[in-house]
């Protein structure tokens, strides 16, 4: 059973058709890339996988359950973690702080455990930050973890984002063109990455415009073209699909 | 670690000498100054959390200084309530009060917030002045009980106590408002008001979390609210306006929203400038405006934020000639420049 089941998913904006009749499943264990020209509904499908808007037509499951119409923080606790594909960290915040908020849902302490530090808040504190760590560790941040997030280039941000995502514990991640900006290196760093997510047990479907850095990442991927799905399938196939090549037409996807 | 410590040093600091004050002085006029200071802290250390924690903005705040005023006042003065409790069951109506004109307002965002907040005060300002069998109206209530500890009665005429009492209190909410803001309900807070879909998309609930904080918000209001009523034992509604309400945000503005002791800065300079400005007739308005305009534009962190804006001045100054010498250092100008934006 597919861990994440889009079907037959439309989504309308007005009079503009964002996504039509949407179908593709995402099996646990894989990494799925979803690209496809500026336009085509990637983040729009990203949007309604992860509570931030709600499908016209179809269904989104997740684990069997239908996510289609839950709030963001809802999804989040089920288990989808996302990026964003404009960045958005708390500036202002350490990066640390930043992924401290990820652990939001998996502690407890409320309000007067806050106001009173009570032995519930300085244990959920430490539990909070040594999970926080962790998962800078994981994306290779935690040297950085007292610096404001404000002040992280591009590609770190992107980084940080993935931290904070995994602190929630996911069992799927989308990522949102999570290699723009990044330079040849920090993209293979960024590749040794995602891999490693995937081997600890998490699904992960990303958007992404650098055909290298999908082709050499994926198990799958699915082409969108004007809302609609127009390929699906292993890479070397897709990069051989006629109608693919259509769509991109000038671009290289080898 | 470091910071640990300097944030505790800086409290104990503060509170020591705020307690020790009326040892040094038995000016019963300056008291009376510091005791509506306490007070005022309290209001502003909730709105404090709310625009500064939580980044919303309430221009109605004065309606729950005054549901807490009225509470108490029509609590012991018509029902013979215990002064204590009344200002319980007040705060929690209070309470109730925000939370369910919080569902609703809370999904608004900044002027349409404001707008929807600056109504309900001036509903509540309404139903102060003319629901006239409970109220009484623009006569006010008289005859409001003092509060008491066995013997202990806190009065005017018993200013010391009375001193240590509001400052005892205000104290304990500057103390428990720090502790929020470096919790997990703290960092939900600032998360939301810096990029609110990142929040939730990391599991945390806005609307429970911003309502949340608009009811805490209302009980410091309210509880400010019921203690003022107690020391003064007269109230009415003038002293609950759209004026008031300004000036608490403009305390808070003042002082800085970026961290909770701009609360207590905002808050000591608006209670005690006036009180060197009165000689002056009309100038505090003038001076608080010219302080709000000048602070906007050139300490847009608030007074809290003038030590770490002058050392920063210090380094672009000093360091014209060293960053020649020394190209590698990453100066603060560009920390300055570089304003990544994240498109809402």
């Amino acid at each position: 059973m597919p861990i994440l089941k889009v079907e037959a998913v439309t989504k309308r904006f007005g009079g503009l058709e964002a996504l039509r009749d949407v179908t593709f499943s995402l099996y646990d264990g894989q990494i799925k890339a979803l690209i496809g020209p500026n336009g085509a509904g990637k983040t729009t499908l990203f949007n309604l996988m992860s509570g931030m808007d709600r499908p016209t037509a179809g269904h989104i499951y997740f684990g069997g359950k239908d996510i289609g119409r839950l709030a963001p923080h809802q999804a989040s606790r089920l288990g989808v973690g996302r990026t964003f594909q404009h960045s958005k960290v708390f500036d202002d915040l350490s990066v640390l702080d930043n992924v401290k908020v990820g652990r939001h849902a998996k502690s407890t302490a409320g309000l007067l455990s806050a106001f009173f530090t009570l032995p519930r808040h300085r244990r959920d504190e430490r539990s909070i930050s040594e999970h926080a760590y962790h998962a800078l560790r994981r994306v290779g941040l935690e040297a950085k973890a007292e610096e404001p997030a404000g002040g992280l280039p591009m590609g770190e941000r992107h980084v940080l984002e993935i931290a904070r995502a995994l602190a929630t514990e996911p069992r799927v991640l989308l990522l949102d063109e999570p290699a723009a900006g990044l330079n040849n290196e920090e993209t293979d760093q960024l590749a040794e990455s995602v891999r490693r997510i995937r081997d600890q047990g998490i699904t992960v479907l990303l958007v992404e415009h650098d055909m290298g850095f999908v082709m050499d990442i994926s198990d799958e991927v699915v082409v969108l073209d004007y809302g609609r799905k127009i390929a699906e399938g292993p890479p070397l196939m897709i990069q051989n699909d006629e109608e693919v090549i259509r769509a991109y037409l000038g671009e290289d996807l080898n | 670690m470091v910071a640990f410590l300097r944030r505790h040093v800086a409290f104990l600091a503060f509170a020591v000498v705020m307690m020790g004050l009326p040892f040094f002085t038995s000016n019963t006029y300056y008291l009376s100054v510091l005791a509506f200071t306490a007070t005022r802290l309290m209001t502003s250390l909730g709105l404090n959390l709310l625009m500064g924690q939580a980044g919303q903005i309430s221009l109605g705040h004065a309606a729950f200084v005054g549901m807490g005023a009225y509470g108490s006042a029509i609590l012991t003065t018509r029902f013979g309530m215990n002064p204590w409790l009344a200002m319980v069951v007040a705060a929690v109506v209070a309470a109730v009060v925000a939370g369910i004109i919080g569902i609703p307002t809370t999904k608004l965002k900044g002027h349409y917030l404001a707008m929807a907040t600056l109504g309900f005060g001036e509903i509540v300002l309404i139903l102060l002045i003319q629901v006239k069998s409970i109220t009484k109206g623009t006569d006010g209530i008289t005859g409001i009980p003092s509060l008491a500890i066995g013997n202990l009665v806190f009065t005017q005429y018993n200013p010391r106590a009375m001193h240590l009492l509001l400052w005892g209190v205000a104290l304990l909410m500057l103390r428990m408002s720090l502790n929020l803001a470096d919790s997990r309900v703290g960092r939900a807070l600032k998360g939301l008001h810096r990029a609110e879909v990142a929040a939730t998309s990391l599991g945390v609930d806005a609307t429970f979390h911003k309502v949340q904080a608009f009811m805490i918000s209302a009980v410091f209001a309210s509880i400010a609210g019921s203690f003022t009523a107690h020391y003064v034992q007269y109230i009415s509604p003038g002293s609950f306006t759209l004026t008031f309400s300004v000036l608490l945000v403009t305390g808070v503005v003042i002082g800085g929203l970026g961290s909770i002791w701009g609360a207590v800065w905002g808050t000591l300079v608006m209670m005690i400038l006036p009180e060197y400005l009165k000689q002056y007739e009309d100038a505090t308005n003038l001076v608080f405006g010219i302080l709000v305009i000048v602070i906007m534009i050139f300490l847009p962190g608030g007074l809290v934020s003038l030590g770490s804006a002058l050392g920063k001045l210090r380094t672009r100054v000093g360091g014209r000639d060293r960053r020649a010498a020394d190209t590698s250092d990453p100066g603060s100008l560009e920390g300055n420049a570089r304003r990544p934006g994240g498109a809402a």
